[in-house]
C-alpha cells in the first residue's frame, strides 16, 4: 500500500493533490501515517510503529487504521487505487 | 535588452462577477519584460470597470455593439486607429469573435494585427457541433442538440436523460431535471442570446479547465491546467489552483495539433470517477482566469502578442502547480466628469492612482 508519489505533505499535516487540486489537513497521527505510507512502509510496519509508540490496544489500532486508510482510498491519494 | 513598444488595443474590460478576459490579458502583457506596452481599451458599456481602473488602459473608447454590423465596427476602428496606430488588437468577448475574424484582412490593412481562430475552427467547435467534432477529433464529448422551440422540448426524452445541460450559444448553462425546468431556462436564454439553445448531456464528474495557446501549425505553445476551486452563482470561478495533470495537457495537444488552432483557447472539461475527460466546451479566446497561468509561468498572452505580431516563440515547458488565485471585488471612486467624458465624447483616459487617494 503506497501513497501516490505525487502527493505532497508537510510537516503541518497539510495534504496536496496535485492531480486533483484538492487540499486535507491532517492531525498529528495521520500525519506520521501518511508519512510513513511514503516511506513506502508496509501497513504492518507502520502498525508496529504504532502500537510501539503509542497507548493503544491492536483492536482499536486496526480499526482507526484501517478506517483511515479507507479514507485516504476514498479520497484517490492511494497508488493505481489500492 | 530594451523593451518593444507596441501599442495594444484589448475588449472584454468588464471586471464584474462575471468577468471579462481583458483586464487579466492587459496586466499579463505589461508585466512583460519583452514589451513596453501602451493600452487602448474598447468598451462596450460605461461602466466596464477596466476603463477606469489605474494602471489598465491609457485611453479607452467605447465601440458598437457587435449586433450594430461589420461596418460600424471598423468604422470606428479607422476612427481610432487614426489617433491611435494600434499594432495589435485582442478581442476578449465570444458573441464578438465572429465580427473580428471576418474583419481581420482589413484590420491588417489599418495596420492592426490579430492572431485568431480560422473561421472553419471557430464553427467546428462550437456547442452545437461538438457531437461532430469529437467523432472527427477523436475525443469524448456529450451528446447534445439544438433546440429551437417548445415543441422540440417535449422530445427531449426521446434521446435524452434528466438531468441534462440547456445552455446559450455563446454563454449561460443551467442544469435542468424535467421539461418545464428546460422551458424556463429555454426562455431566459433566448431573451439574452437568441437561438438556438443547446441541449447537452450532463456528465458527472468534478469540472476542470485548460488554458492554451496555438500557434496555428499544430504546436502547443503553452497549456496550464487548472479546477476552480471556488465557484460563483454565474459559475465563474472565484478562486482555482493549477493542476499536475498530465492526460489534461495530453488531450489539449491532441486537440491543438489536430485542428491546427490558432490562437487563445480555454477547454472545459469533466473528469469522471473512472479519469475519463469530456471535452463539454472549447471557447475559443482565452478565459478570464489566465493571469494564473501567468502566476505559474506561462504568460501566454505575450506570447499571442509575439505570435500576432510575427515574432517566433518558444513553447513554454513548464508551470508551477498548486499555484492558487483568488479574485476579489474593489470599489472604485469615479469623479462624474470621467463618465460624462465617454458617455458623450465616447473615449476617456483612466483614473489616476494619486487621484484615488487623495480623492476624499
Amino acid at each position: 500500500m503506497n501513497i501516490r508519489k505525487n502527493i505532497a505533505i508537510s510537516d503541518s499535516g497539510f495534504v496536496f493533490d496535485p492531480t486533483s487540486g484538492e487540499s486535507y489537513s491532517l492531525n498529528p497521527i495521520g500525519t506520521e501515517i501518511v508519512k510513513l505510507l511514503k516511506g513506502d512502509q508496509p501497513a504492518e510496519a507502520i502498525k508496529k510503529v504504532l502500537l510501539d509508540k503509542y497507548d493503544v490496544d491492536e483492536s482499536t489500532l486496526e480499526r482507526y487504521f484501517d478506517d483511515f486508510i479507507g479514507m485516504l482510498r476514498q479520497h484517490n491519494l492511494l497508488e493505481n487505487g489500492e | 535588452m530594451s523593451k518593444i513598444k507596441i501599442k495594444l488595443a484589448a475588449t472584454g474590460l468588464n471586471n464584474t462577477d462575471n468577468p471579462g478576459p481583458g483586464v487579466p490579458v492587459i496586466r499579463s502583457i505589461r508585466e512583460s519584460g519583452f514589451f513596453e506596452t501602451e493600452v487602448v481599451g474598447l468598451a462596450y458599456e460605461t461602466l466596464e470597470p477596466g476603463i477606469y481602473m489605474p494602471g489598465i488602459t491609457d485611453r479607452t473608447y467605447m465601440v458598437p455593439y457587435p449586433s450594430d454590423g461589420v461596418e460600424a465596427l471598423l468604422e470606428r476602428l479607422e476612427y481610432i486607429q487614426s489617433k491611435e496606430h494600434i499594432d495589435v488588437l485582442i478581442p476578449n468577448f465570444d458573441a464578438e469573435l465572429y465580427t473580428f475574424m471576418k474583419s481581420a484582412g482589413r484590420l491588417e490593412k489599418m495596420g492592426i494585427r490579430t492572431f485568431l481562430p480560422t473561421l472553419k475552427q471557430f464553427e467546428e467547435r462550437h456547442k452545437s457541433n461538438l457531437p461532430h467534432f469529437g467523432k472527427k477529433y477523436g475525443v469524448l464529448v456529450p451528446e447534445s442538440k439544438d433546440i429551437l422551440n417548445y415543441q422540440d422540448i417535449d422530445k427531449l426524452r426521446e434521446d435524452f436523460e434528466f438531468p441534462l445541460m440547456v445552455k446559450g450559444k455563446f454563454y449561460d448553462a443551467y442544469l435542468a431535471y424535467n421539461e418545464e425546468q428546460v422551458r424556463m431556462h429555454f426562455n431566459k436564454i433566448t431573451a439574452k442570446w437568441g437561438l438556438p439553445v443547446i441541449i447537452q448531456e450532463f456528465v458527472r464528474g468534478t469540472e476542470v479547465n485548460v488554458v492554451a495557446l496555438g500557434d496555428g501549425t499544430g504546436q502547443t505553445v503553452g497549456a496550464v491546467p487548472m479546477r476552480k476551486q471556488y465557484i460563483t452563482d454565474k459559475g465563474k470561478a472565484w478562486g482555482g489552483i493549477t493542476l499536475d495533470d498530465p492526460a489534461m495537457l495530453d488531450l489539449t495537444q491532441h486537440i491543438i495539433e489536430n485542428t491546427k488552432w490558432r490562437g487563445g483557447m480555454e477547454l472545459e472539461l469533466i473528469k469522471t470517477t473512472k479519469n475519463e475527460l469530456y471535452v463539454i466546451e472549447i471557447n475559443p479566446r482565452i478565459p478570464a482566469w489566465v493571469y494564473l497561468a501567468v502566476g505559474a509561468g506561462q504568460n501566454l498572452p505575450e506570447a499571442l502578442v509575439k505570435l500576432a505580431l510575427g515574432m517566433e516563440v518558444k513553447a513554454f515547458r513548464n508551470y508551477e502547480v498548486g499555484k492558487m488565485f483568488v479574485r476579489y471585488s474593489y470599489d472604485l471612486i469615479v469623479d462624474l466628469h470621467k463618465f460624462e467624458q465617454l458617455s458623450t465624447a465616447g473615449e476617456v483616459e483612466p483614473l489616476m492612482p494619486e487621484k484615488q487617494l487623495s480623492n476624499r
